[in-house]
């Protein structure tokens, strides 16, 4: 499976991730190297076998409704680089 | 060329839980920015998602109303993209497995006729935090406490294929919910957001044009405008030969216009996949059974049944149903008055026009349920003509008392003791000889014309107290002589 560096390159930027002019070629490489492993098990014949979503066989667990967090809003803030008015701050963004 | 427009809707419904969908936080609308959103909403390194009961019971609540089929065994997965506001990086959502599947019900058209709309599928998320623009220089605010928030995600067919049809079908979407009590539906504060995939084929086309989406619109109004300024937008680019993008649209209210949102210009990948933080949510039958026997009578039931037992017009009884406050109010009301149409007739016309003039709900109407019912007893049983029942409604508006009280107080009797009205008739009749003999002397079609001005003379009389029917009656006798 030829995965090109320009599928690299979209794919980084939807993780949001920069990958050096001169690193693109070698992550495409490694790149590759998962996606033929994948390959391979994808040639496992899986007729009649369920999806698995979740590798525990159990189901999801329900909590009541009730409000029992106390939110301290100080204390959560404390790791922000900026904060204003309860607000975090982050560079602009525009629509 | 004559073109269709072919629409369909996501609409997103905030679910009135007490606390957020995967944290114990608090789940309430107008708080301090950031208080409430807990560690797990804030996507804190380590946390982990416990899914609220109620938010599924719910959804599944929704799914019966809307006659859709229940998922049974229904998955959650990750929604991949960068926002500030979702401070995961994704959104929790649910793709491949849904909790509610396809359903189909029937919509009132304004007029009271139904039309079926085919839901595709319903499914449960978590809603994002909120961006503030233009407070900060060269920064852009985040408030997560709407993070978390409950979401039920309604998707739609493209069935739609006309503004009126999509609004008719999102204000019933919005009375289902209220009465099950799923959702304040309170638009405003962006309870209920909706969504429009909208594109143009030429007629008798049965191929799609190319779509676009206008994003989070939050009002009846707007979605109607935003429909109407998209499609003339769309139908001016193909008509002068160009190629409609597929891409994401905003409404702009202000301009009454939409416009492109070049931050999604990229095309969306969400990379979706199974949310291994939580497990598949299982349902039995016992557990939707229970629930289905629990609804209360919706909105297409209660219709029904007004039309059936109260012997209502469609279009009344689907004005009525509208919300379940003002059917309660129908029913305490006709409970009392014993007059379903005339109850109707009162809620739909001065009534309703009143709450409209104040802007208030029938939940805030200063005349009640058994106020109104007291009113309408005294126009069935001839006390009052329609005209003075007009005085005594203002009177109960302005919280003057009961009917009667208000009757007794302003002296509003109508008259329609038959010995008082021969007087008055009488009088009327000997004051003015001319007209007399004009109307003596008319032809028939003449004479109904004359007759109002001695219908004038007595209501003037009576300080149009008179009642109508009876003095019309009484008058033609005494005028034949």
């Amino acid at each position: 499976m030829a995965t090109t560096s320009a599928d690299v390159r979209a794919v980084a930027q939807l993780a949001q991730l920069r990958i050096e002019d001169d690193a693109i070629d070698d992550v495409t490489e490694r790149f590759n190297r998962i996606l033929d492993l994948v390959a391979e098990l994808q040639q496992i014949d899986t007729q009649g076998v369920e999806p698995m979503s979740n590798p525990h066989d159990m189901e999801q667990r329900l909590r009541p409704d009730a409000v029992t967090e106390q939110v301290d809003r100080t204390a959560l803030q404390d790791v922000a680089p900026a904060v204003e008015d309860g607000f975090f701050l982050v560079p602009r963004v525009i629509d | 060329m004559s073109w269709e427009v072919v629409m369909g809707l996501e609409v997103h419904l905030q679910l009135a839980t007490d606390s957020k969908i995967f944290s114990g936080a608090a789940n309430r609308f107008g708080a301090d920015p950031n208080e409430q959103a807990c560690a797990v909403d804030l996507g804190m390194p380590g946390m982990l998602p416990v899914l609220n009961e109620r938010a599924v019971r719910f959804a599944v609540m929704f799914g019966l109303g809307v006659g859709a089929r229940i998922g049974k065994r229904s998955v959650f997965d990750r929604k991949n993209y960068f926002y500030p506001d979702l401070p995961k990086g994704y959104q929790v959502s649910q793709f491949f497995e849904p909790i509610v599947c396809e359903g189909q019900f029937d919509v009132p058209r304004p007029d009271g006729s139904l039309f079926p709309s085919r839901s595709t599928r319903d499914h449960l998320e978590e809603d994002a935090g909120k961006s503030v623009h233009d407070a900060y220089a060269g920064q852009t605010g985040i408030d997560l406490n709407r993070a978390g928030t409950p979401l039920l995600e309604i998707v739609t067919e493209p069935d739609f294929r006309t503004a009126e049809q999509a609004v008719a079908y999102l204000k019933s979407l919005h009375s289902l919910a209220t009465y099950l009590g799923i959702s304040d539906g309170n638009m405003a504060e962006g309870s209920m957001r909706c969504d429009i995939n909208i594109s143009l084929r030429p007629q008798g086309s049965d191929e799609f044009g190319t779509r676009t989406e206008i994003k989070n619109v939050n009002s009846f109004r707007f979605v109607e405008r935003a429909i109407a300024v998209e499609t003339e937008r769309q139908m001016d680019i193909l008509e002068s030969g160009g190629q409609v993008v597929q891409e994401t649209r905003l409404y702009d209210a202000d301009r009454n216009e939409t416009r492109s949102m070049r931050s999604k210009e990229v095309a969306n990948d969400y990379r979706y996949f199974p949310e291994p933080d939580l497990l598949p949510i299982v349902l039995d039958d016992h557990y939707i059974d229970t629930l289905k026997a629990e609804l209360p009578e919706l909105p297409g039931a209660k219709r029904a049944r007004f039309i059936d037992s109260y012997e209502l017009s469609d279009y009344d009884a689907s004005l009525l149903v509208a919300s379940r406050d003002s059917a309660d109010f129908f029913e305490a009301a006709t409970g009392i008055s014993k007059s379903p149409k005339l109850t109707a007739n009162w809620m739909l016309g001065d009534l309703a026009a009143a709450l409209n003039r104040e802007s208030l709900t029938i939940s805030e109407s200063p005349v009640s349920a058994a106020a109104l019912a007291g009113l309408i007893v005294r126009i069935a049983d001839d006390t009052l003509s329609s005209k003075l029942a007009k005085q005594v409604f203002e009177g109960l508006w302005l919280g003057e008392g009961s009917a009667d009280e208000i009757i007794e107080a302003r002296g509003l009797k109508q008259v329609t003791d038959t010995g008082a009205l021969e007087q008055m008739v009488a009088s009327v009749i000997t004051d003015n000889p001319d007209q007399v003999a004009q109307y003596r002397a008319a032809d028939e079609g003449k004479q109904k014309k004359l007759l109002g001005f001695f219908v004038g003379q007595v209501m003037k009389a009576s300080k149009g107290q008179a009642n109508p029917q009876r003095l019309n009656a009484l008058l033609k006798d005494m005028l034949d002589g």
